[in-house]
């Protein structure tokens, strides 16, 4: 064995989620009720072309999450030592991109360090810019940079047009020998929209996908495509790296929310009385405490936990990961109540319905009566909340960052990355790039979770019908 | 009426004595006055003598719930629960590691706070029902949905990026502003006026986003289809009968966050430097304050709970038909 497998508690979790996950899927499938209104969120384009977003961004997260520690090369075979760097198949996958690191800041597809620095030059020292290690190494002259990136842009954007259109030409002759037509009539149906789904946005969305995909590729190849940090990392490396963390922070956070919000909130509106009260009492305890306060709060806890306890803990990824479970915890023990409060609203109301008072009279238990008619008339408020909580979550992560209460600073996240390059501004030249890839890479997340969460929104609530 | 609201502050007392205890096992019972004192000192020097100074500087060295040693009423009022926790009731919230009263610098610092956060909140409301009256008036044509489109975008931009945005581009390469930084009197106009707009923008995309649908919904009621058959022209449709209804669960729904006001914006603030009680609890954090941390949550659930009343005392005076007993 050349690794070892390392399953931090978050991994765990993420796989378990997903889990959980493809165990509802296959729920639905089965069930028409269930099934109809997903139909109706695969019907809109903006819904759609926003979940193939975040496709991508939950592959590279899952990808990420599958972590490993290298064995040290002069380690015997019977007593094998591991590094205590933690690496995942992603960081295998983009190889390089790990690796390659400059001395300190450098900007975008830049050939040149940031700073002038003492270089020797035909026998001469001189003050000048120094020649990057890897970003540019290939090109003679700063002249021909340009021209090189021309080149490779074109390249990556026919590859990519290429390889969407063999894929695209694939896609139409199977769909089209299945259905029995002509492949012609097919690219009919497909231009007038008449397939039964988005299919122009998903092609679109595909092509463009697949076009930035190769051209990035191209790019990083010999470039540093958003720069290099003041330690010298590859700023993409970085931010690719940091959608884990926002991954594991909008749904683990979820994940614990859930069954608070679930179990508080239809006890309390089905049994009502005293037990009302008391779960009333609690979340209005909880609510009432600023929400950062009892984080900070929180985090300080795991802080002195971790410091106390060092043997359980044997590297940095673990020690950083058990605080990023934490936050996630309590995140969520401080955001169910906003759930908790709806579906007891809810279920104050369908206690009272006719179906319910029957069960009732037959004499059937009342857990089973939550299970079989309470619960699966409020679960669609349950998953529009999960999709609505999602972005703000991801975008709470970089303020929470800010007031050091975030996550740990050892690990990638686009809340540390602002922290730590707001302050560049003021130097001269600015050094933007840090800051714009991070405020890039939540922007997308973020913005496909809002689109593809109106969508769902719009499909589940019966109210909404219709209207946008 | 009167009843009701003496129920409701009776009712108050409890949760707040829920947030205490809360508190209380947070910062000292999960959190031991000597693994504060270890944080504090700093995890390299630290000798059991240099943990008991600081426990006695801080007025940490006592038991926490009941004092053996003490004799009488002292058993239970010489405890660190009684002198630090039960003493927030009394708004006597002791000193902060800086050695400053901490009662006294939420006085001066609530000014500034609410120099800030009082024209955000007005403004911001302003605009965004401005700009969901907008959306309404043009529902259902590409007008409305570019806004609805524009709003996601503006929701889905990171708060942090307003502001450093707003740093750089107004005050740092316009010029017009200063970047950070306050004043007393008519100057801190100046340093008043970046971050203002900075919040509201920032708040536009949710804000606008959630009132178009308040209005969209109360469109589509009866009565107003009532006022369209009399003949009433559309701008008198929506602003005498959708505005003024739109406006109940709006504002009640502001009204809760109106006293949290005075506690500020922790970001805004700290990026803008203003002294209010924001950036005190950021510093607080920072420097792992941990007494003024809990003034902080006390006065914060405090003032919730103050909103929490004041919003069912704004629902029977918008709505006559809600009966308070």
């Amino acid at each position: 064995m050349n690794a070892q497998a390392v399953v931090l508690w978050t991994d765990a979790l993420v796989f378990l989620l997903l889990a959980v996950v493809a165990g509802l899927v296959w729920t639905i499938r089965r069930q028409e009720h269930l099934r109809a209104p997903w139909g109706a969120v695969a019907q809109r384009p903006m819904a759609m072309a926003a979940a193939l977003v975040l496709a991508v961004f939950v592959a590279i997260g899952l990808l990420d999450s599958l972590h490993y520690r290298e064995r040290l090369p002069d380690s015997s075979a019977d007593a094998p030592q591991y590094s205590v760097e933690v690496l995942s198949v992603f960081d295998a996958l983009v190889g390089e991109l790990r690796t390659q690191k400059e001395k300190t800041y450098s900007a975008p597809l830049a050939m040149q360090l940031y700073a002038k620095e003492f270089v020797e030059r035909d026998g001469v020292t001189v003050r000048d810019y120094p020649r990057l290690v890897h970003g540019g190494a290939h090109l003679a002259d700063a002249a021909a940079r340009q021209p090189d990136i021309v080149r490779r842009v074109a390249a990556g954007l026919a590859q990519g047009l290429a390889a969407s259109l063999v894929a695209f030409a694939a896609l139409a002759v199977w769909r089209a020998c299945r259905a029995g037509v002509a492949v012609s009539a097919w690219l009919d149906d497909w231009r007038a929209g008449r397939l039964g789904w988005p299919a122009r946005t998903l092609t679109g969305m595909v092509t463009l996908l697949a076009v930035l995909g190769a051209v990035l590729l191209q790019l990083t190849d010999v470039y540093h495509v958003f720069g290099t940090d003041k330690v010298g990392q590859d700023v993409l490396y970085i931010s690719l790296k940091s959608i884990r963390t926002g991954l594991v922070i909008g749904t683990l956070t979820t994940l614990v929310t859930l069954p608070l919000a679930i179990v508080f909130g239809i006890v309390a509106g089905y049994f009502r009385g005293w037990i009302d009260d008391a779960i009333q009492y609690v979340y209005t305890v909880l609510n009432s405490i600023p929400g950062v306060l009892l984080i900070a709060a929180a985090v300080l806890i795991v802080q002195v936990y971790v410091e106390s306890n060092p043997q359980s803990f044997d590297t940095a990824a673990a020690r950083a990961d058990i605080r990023l479970l934490a936050l996630c915890v309590i995140m969520g023990v401080t955001s169910w109540t906003g759930l908790a409060r709806l579906l007891r609203g809810e279920t104050l109301k369908l206690r009272t319905l006719d179906y319910v008072e029957a069960a009732r009279a037959f004499g059937v238990s009342h857990a089973r009566i939550i299970g079989r008619h309470v619960f699966p008339n409020v679960f669609h408020l349950v998953l529009i909340a999960i999709v609505l909580d999602f972005s703000g979550l991801v975008l709470a992560e970089a303020v929470l960052s800010y007031v050091g209460v975030g996550v740990d600073p050892t690990m990638h996240s686009w809340g540390n990355m602002i922290n730590g390059a707001r302050l560049e501004l003021a130097r001269e030249p600015v050094v933007w790039w840090q800051l714009g890839a991070a405020f890039t890479f939540m922007f997308a997340l973020v913005l496909a979770a809002n689109l593809f969460a109106d969508g769902v929104r719009d499909a589940f609530d019966p109210r909404m019908g219709g209207r946008r | 009426m009167l009843s009701y609201i003496l129920r409701r502050l009776l009712y108050a007392i409890p949760i707040l004595i829920g947030v205490n205890l809360l508190t209380f096992a947070l910062f000292f019972v999960v959190n031991t006055p000597d693994d504060m004192a270890r944080l504090q000192l700093g995890a390299k020097h630290v000798t059991a003598e240099a943990i008991e100074r600081w426990k006695t500087e801080h007025g940490y060295d006592k038991p926490l719930l009941l004092n053996e040693a003490a004799t009488g009423m002292e058993k239970l009022t010489n405890t660190i629960f009684f002198q630090h926790s039960a003493a927030m009731f009394a708004f006597r919230f002791g000193k902060g590691d800086d050695g400053r009263d901490i009662g006294n610098e939420i006085r001066t610092r609530m000014g500034p706070s609410l120099a800030i956060a009082l024209p955000v909140f007005v403004i911001g409301l302003l605009v965004n029902i401005t700009f969901a009256l907008l959306m309404v008036f043009f529902r259902s044509t590409y007008l409305d949905l570019g806004g609805v489109v524009l709003c996601v975008m503006l929701m889905s931009i990171s708060g942090l990026f307003y502001i450093i945005a707003g740093q750089y581009f107004v005050a740092k390469l316009w010029n017009l502003l200063p970047i950070s930084g306050f004043a007393d009197g008519a100057d801190a106009l100046r340093f008043i006026l970046l971050p203002v707009l900075v919040s509201v923008v920032a708040g536009i995309g949710s804000g606008a986003r959630w009132y178009r649908t308040i209005f969209i919904e109360e469109i589509g009621k009866d009565y107003v289809r009532t006022a369209r058959a009399k003949g009433l022209s559309e701008v008198r449709v929506l602003f005498r009968h959708v505005l003024k209804n739109g406006m109940i669960p709006i504002l009640t729904g502001a009204v809760v966050v109106l006293p949290l006001l005075f506690m500020g914006s922790l970001i805004t603030e700290s990026f803008f430097g203003i002294p209010g009680l924001g950036s005190y609890t950021i510093d607080a954090i920072q420097a792992q304050d941990f007494a003024v941390v809990r003034a902080m949550v006390f006065l914060g659930s405090f003032l919730y709970i103050v909103g929490l009343i004041l919003t069912d005392i704004s629902y029977s005076w918008v709505d006559p038909r809600v009966r308070l007993r």
